[in-house]
């Protein structure tokens, strides 16, 4: 039914032109696509970063759960993670004394300003060594609760030449289950199984979410969201310069709990006196190894303890007294026998310096917590001899 | 509109262009825009208002078409037409709740049938009685504009939209208490309102074109427009509708085609990543320095020219794709030399419709009324209630009201600043190398102004907005 009667030559022409043009757009985004397939140029990118040249450098790594009010975002890309970070536009000096922490929330601040984390009261105490060298902290906690999160990223901070390793845990990262189950595990899957084979580490679960690496998903087309995000974390590099804000800080929030509930399980744990192959212990092992000659103290960090409802029974929302108490003991006696530097700070920070969280610390709290670390940094550091 | 609304647009357009008859053409057009109107109609807390809204719309249309119907019209087919777009669209969609596969076009569950048919019918009484009745009755064509224009200044007006939607929630059987003004986001009213005012008015001084009810409804609802415009005149509209013919298919679709894709990356790559570094309440007060501010307002003003520019782009090549071409909304407005050019050039559509319709009328009446004025005080109550006018279309809030005072004062001293000119020194205007640098400096002033202007706009309050021009000029 199409009415081409009054269609002519020069019509014609023209859609043959376009149909030209077309076709080969439409070859040119196939090969575009196969080749940035082939040589998945992906890390390369995320490592071209406007922040540390055009905007200084993020103070911890980015994570977001409202990017539009913490002009921050949480992305997959390691790469382009630490590119944004302070750490990778400052070469490491010999009158540097390099200290990176790594850990979950508590460790990135969560409900706290960038200048008011454990790195930045580390700094904030201006410690110089007998030798000269100043110490310096770096913030690379990340708001999840896996060890094999933080094994992640230590791998990478190791490329940034620490010279100490500050590594605070706490139960909840334990868990079998927990450790492949964040998206930013789920999204480096060859990065997860270069560990794994690297370190020899069993993360003791099979993810079905793992992400299969297609080549779908390497293309331009596949990679569309992850180049998107990269894009978007160099425009919130705006905002950073502009404001200094990482993080959106409500007024209110609702408290750690105080009153908890009678139950007495934790994950998937048959009991009392379990056995250290029911968590992922190994996995300190393991940070060890990728640690290599780089001292690192291993901190079991602070944490509110209930006077409430149930806290004969429990300790905080997060344990049983039961599993927290058997924890301690394999912690104490891992380090014992690996000869690990350990501080056991669990009750080390008052209990009103906690805010939403079990974990989660006032900038009281966490600056309590900083100076509880400051000396055995120092021990540590003053045993250590410059590069 | 979403990548998906656009992408579902392209193929229907597409499919109508090229796959059926030319003279049936306009009829698709309209089942298309009126489906759109309630599948672009975005989701609101009261309940059924995502329905209701629409087929207000749709209502108001047909119900204007019926006042301003030509007077030859025979009596059969407007029956016929009015009752496929009011009986069968409200049907067509409310029906849908009850077909699971398919429910829903509007965001949530049309109401029930025994809710709409009385809708239907009671639309359809009033258009018997406005087509039978309004004829000859002048009183007709101004009612229906004063009940535009309240209607306008109700959903423009925070409290009066508040207190709309507590009615309406009360009526439906909700809490009055959650009633707030954002309550009743009808999709596009603005715009439609501003077309059917030009068609009552140009029918009151009979220049308004004869239409047919499909064809007035295609003009007033036309699915790439209906959003945000561009506010096409009937008179121009109209050509394209019957012509659409074959014979420009082809190039229609290619430059319909690139118009969209210049339109896409606009409004979806531009807009929304200078979007995120744009000023706004929250991060004008957190910024910690003068020059960051400087970089966040300038990203506001080109986030609003990509993001208003690549919709109006969308739109455009949507039309052309159908074969309408609408009209320009914007040309190159930041590069214009002074701000009369620069009003000549962003919006033009809405500037023209108020040149049109308030502007003439209102200076042409003060000079003929008030012959003692002299000429500058009618320019200048003109331009101020003009632009105050255009600021409080986007709402009415002292906001919008200073931003359009800034414009209306701005347009003014532009206007005597050029007399002023033209009477000291002729030559330098006049000379090549002086035009080159006065319209050099003319365009960054002129730029530096509009921008400045932006944050009476992005500011919820004028106060805040006097802080913001604190802090950008380092107090």
């Amino acid at each position: 039914m199409v009415d081409k009667s009054s269609s002519g030559p020069g019509d014609q022409k023209n859609v043959r032109f376009y149909a030209d043009v077309l076709l080969r757009t439409l070859v040119l985004l196939i090969v575009c696509n196969l080749l940035y397939a082939a040589l998945t140029p992906g890390p390369q990118l995320a490592r071209i970063s406007a922040y540390n040249s055009l905007f200084p450098g993020r103070l911890r790594l980015p994570y977001g759960e409202n990017p539009e009010r913490d002009y921050n975002m949480s992305l997959s890309s390691l790469e382009a993670m630490f590119a944004s970070h302070e750490i990778s536009g400052k070469p490491k000096s010999s009158s540097e004394f390099r200290v990176i922490l790594i850990g979950d929330s508590s460790i990135w601040g969560f409900l706290l300003p960038p200048g008011k984390t454990l790195a930045a009261f580390i700094n904030e105490a201006e410690v110089v060594l007998p030798d000269g060298r100043a110490v310096h902290a770096y913030n690379l906690g990340y708001p999840v609760m896996s060890l094999a999160k933080d094994l992640l990223i230590l791998n990478e901070a190791m490329a940034y030449e620490p010279d100490l390793i500050i590594w605070p845990i706490t139960l909840e990262s334990f868990p079998e289950d927990k450790q492949l189950s964040h998206p930013l595990l789920q999204q480096n899957p060859a990065k997860v199984q270069a560990l794994s084979d690297k370190y020899s580490i069993d993360f003791g679960v099979s993810s079905p979410e793992q992400v299969e690496a297609a080549l779908w998903n390497d293309s331009i087309i596949g990679s569309r969201r992850s180049l998107a995000d990269l894009l978007r974390l160099q425009l919130y590099g705006v905002m950073w310069a502009a404001t200094g804000i990482d993080h959106a800080i409500p007024g209110s929030y609702t408290p750690r709990q105080e009153d908890l509930p009678a139950d007495t399980t934790f994950h998937d744990l048959p009991g009392p006196n379990f056995a250290k192959n029911d968590l992922a212990f190994d996995l300190l092992s393991a940070g060890q190894r990728i640690a290599g000659q780089v001292p690192v103290i291993l901190v079991n960090e602070p944490m509110f303890i209930s006077q409430g409802m149930n806290s004969h029974i429990r300790y905080n929302f997060f344990y049983p007294r039961w599993a927290f108490d058997d924890y301690r003991r394999h912690l104490d006696s891992l380090s014992r026998e690996n000869g690990w530097n350990y501080l056991d700070l669990w009750d080390a920070v008052e209990n009103h310096q906690f805010t939403n969280s079990a974990i989660h610390m006032t900038p009281e709290g966490t600056r309590q917590f900083a100076y509880s670390l400051i000396e055995s940094i120092v021990e540590i550091a003053s045993s250590t001899k410059p590069d | 509109m979403t990548l998906v609304h656009i992408l579902v647009f392209i193929v229907f357009t597409l499919l109508v262009r090229w796959l059926w008859p030319p003279h049936r053409r306009g009829w698709f057009i309209l089942v298309g825009s009126l489906l759109a109107v309630f599948w672009l109609q975005p989701s609101t807390p009261i309940r059924n208002l995502d329905f209701w809204l629409p087929a207000a719309s749709i209502a108001l249309t047909v119900l204007t078409w019926a006042i301003v119907r030509p007077a030859q019209t025979s009596s059969r087919v407007p029956w016929v037409t009015g009752m496929i777009l009011i009986v069968g669209s409200f049907l067509a969609v409310g029906l849908l709740r009850y077909i699971p596969g398919l429910c829903c076009l509007t965001p949530s569950r049309p109401p029930q049938l025994i809710q709409v048919l009385p809708a239907a019918v009671l639309t359809l009484v009033v258009f018997a009685l406005l087509y039978r009745y309004s004829p000859g009755k002048n009183w007709v064509p101004g009612g229906a504009i004063a009940l535009l224009i309240t209607l306008f200044v109700i959903l423009k007006s925070p409290a009066l939209a508040s207190l709309a939607s507590s009615g309406v929630r009360d009526l439906q059987g909700q809490s009055t208490e959650l009633a707030t003004f954002t309550d009743l986001p009808w999709l596009g009213f603005s715009y439609l309102a501003f077309r059917l005012i030009h068609a009552l008015r140009d029918f009151q001084s009979n220049k308004l074109p004869p239409a047919s009810a499909e064809e007035f409804s295609v003009y007033a609802l036309f699915y790439p427009a209906v959003t945000a415009g561009p506010i096409d005149r009937l008179q121009r509209f109209l050509p394209d509708l019957r012509r659409a013919g074959q014979s420009e298919a082809v190039e229609d679709t290619i430059q319909g085609g690139k118009r969209i894709f210049y339109g896409i990356i606009k409004k979806f790559v531009l807009a929304d990543s200078l979007a995120l570094i744009s000023i706004n309440s929250q991060n004008a007060f957190q910024a910690n320095s003068t020059a960051w501010m400087w970089v966040m307002l300038y990203a506001y003003a080109f986030r609003l020219f990509f993001d208003f520019s690549g919709y109006t782009d969308i739109a455009i090549g949507l039309g052309r794709l159908a074969g309408i071409r609408l009209p320009e909304n914007f040309d190159q407005p930041y590069l214009k030399p002074n701000l009369t050019a620069f009003w000549n050039s962003w919006h033009m559509t809405l500037a023209q419709w108020f040149r049109a319709y308030f502007f003439n009328p209102l200076t042409r009446s003060l000079r003929s009324r008030y012959r003692a004025f002299p000429a500058w005080s009618i320019i200048l109550i003109g331009q101020l209630s003009t632009m105050i006018l255009i600021g409080l279309w986007h709402g009415i809030t002292w906001s919008f009201f200073a931003w359009g005072a800034w414009h209306g004062s701005g347009l003014f001293i532009h206007n005597r600043w050029v007399e002023w000119r033209r009477s000291r020194a002729p030559a330098v205007v006049d000379s090549p190398s002086g035009s080159k640098i006065s319209g050099f400096m003319g365009g960054l002033v002129t730029f530096h102004f509009v921008l400045l202007g932006w944050v009476w706009f992005a500011m919820p309050d004028p106060e805040i907005a006097l802080d913001v021009f604190s802090k950008l000029f380092g107090r």
